[in-house]
């Protein structure tokens, strides 16, 4: 994976795999702390403590169609590689949380990348799910609540053109005040 | 900061458009894959530019982009699999935003299927 967003697209999909209703997805860049955490939260149908020692084995995977499970060890491997740090707590019938920390600076982290589209892709292709989006950048934010969308949209889905078009031009948007246009 | 309001408003310009999209039985649906997979080798860039044509060809009522899990073929992946009403599934394999469009160009547009880009097209053996 050639950006950390791409990893959360992944990574959430999981989530949304595990039947969330609620997917609440953080992105926090702290330069002056030099970190960039990321936290994926789900109401899933969660794992036991087994499961959470295996998921991070990429030869293990819930799935049937292959016989490897890379998602996870990806995005673990990607935070630890930076000096930063990986952690999953789950629990059955309750969700799950992934959190992965990556040292900024370190040489071999990968760009945050494109996290708006990220973050569209998920919100417009997964109607039976709501989303928090939450971005930091040194201590300045924003919020995406689908909650709030669907209150006023009603029955008109996320993928119609307009509704769309609507969504990427707020995380954009919103981006841009938020970070200034800074690329890291 | 954009707000809530600029939504209400689109939704008061939909409301008065009287007919809503409405899948049916001739809808041509246009899957892509976006497991680890195909996310790894480029899917995003691929559902992202289909999506945006379809929207900008005005060809929403007809053809619905969606996405998928893996379907086993990951050293095949960017994977769009093409179904239209009545026909036979036709999987394009190893995927561009390029490749894309002129699938959307070809195939669901003009009715040619890309041979060249199909998985029993593609010199793969």
């Amino acid at each position: 994976m050639p950006e950390i967003s791409l990893n959360v697209l992944d990574v959430a999909e999981n989530s949304t795999r595990a039947g969330a209703s609620l997917v609440t997805i953080t992105v926090d860049a702290d330069f002056s702390g030099d970190r960039l955490t990321v936290v994926i939260d789900d109401n899933g149908c969660g794992m036991t403590p087994e499961q959470v020692q295996q998921v991070t084995d990429p030869f293990f995977t819930s799935r049937t169609t292959r016989k490897v499970g890379l998602g996870v060890p990806f995005f673990k491997l990607a935070a630890e590689s930076t000096g930063g740090s990986f952690a999953i707590t789950s629990e059955p019938g309750v969700g799950t949380t992934v959190t992965a920390v990556f040292v900024l600076s370190h040489i071999d982290r990968m760009p945050l990348g494109d996290i708006s589209t990220t973050i569209h892709t998920l919100v417009v292709y997964h109607p039976e799910t709501d989303f928090v989006y939450r971005y930091q950048y040194n201590g300045r934010s924003f919020a995406l609540d689908t909650r709030e969308f669907r209150q006023v949209l009603g029955d008109i889905p996320f993928d119609t053109p307009d509704i769309s078009a609507y969504i990427m031009d707020y995380l954009n948007e919103n981006k841009l005040e938020t970070d200034g246009g800074a690329i890291y | 900061m954009k707000s809530l309001e600029e939504l209400k408003a689109i939704r008061e310009r939909m409301q008065s458009q009287v007919s809503m999209r409405a899948e049916d039985h001739s809808h041509t649906r246009v899957v892509v894959g976006m497991a680890t997979c195909g996310i790894a080798s480029g899917a995003r860039p691929v559902l992202t530019k289909l999506s945006s044509l379809v929207q900008e060809k005005n060809l929403t009522d007809k053809i619905s982009v969606t996405q998928t899990g893996c379907i086993g073929l990951c050293q095949y992946e960017p994977i769009v699999e093409v179904m239209e009403p009545g026909k036979q599934k036709i999987t394009y394999i190893k995927m561009t935003p390029e490749k894309a469009e002129e699938v959307l160009e070809r195939h669901l547009i003009g009715g040619h299927i890309v041979e060249e880009y199909t998985l029993s097209g593609a010199d793969i053996k």
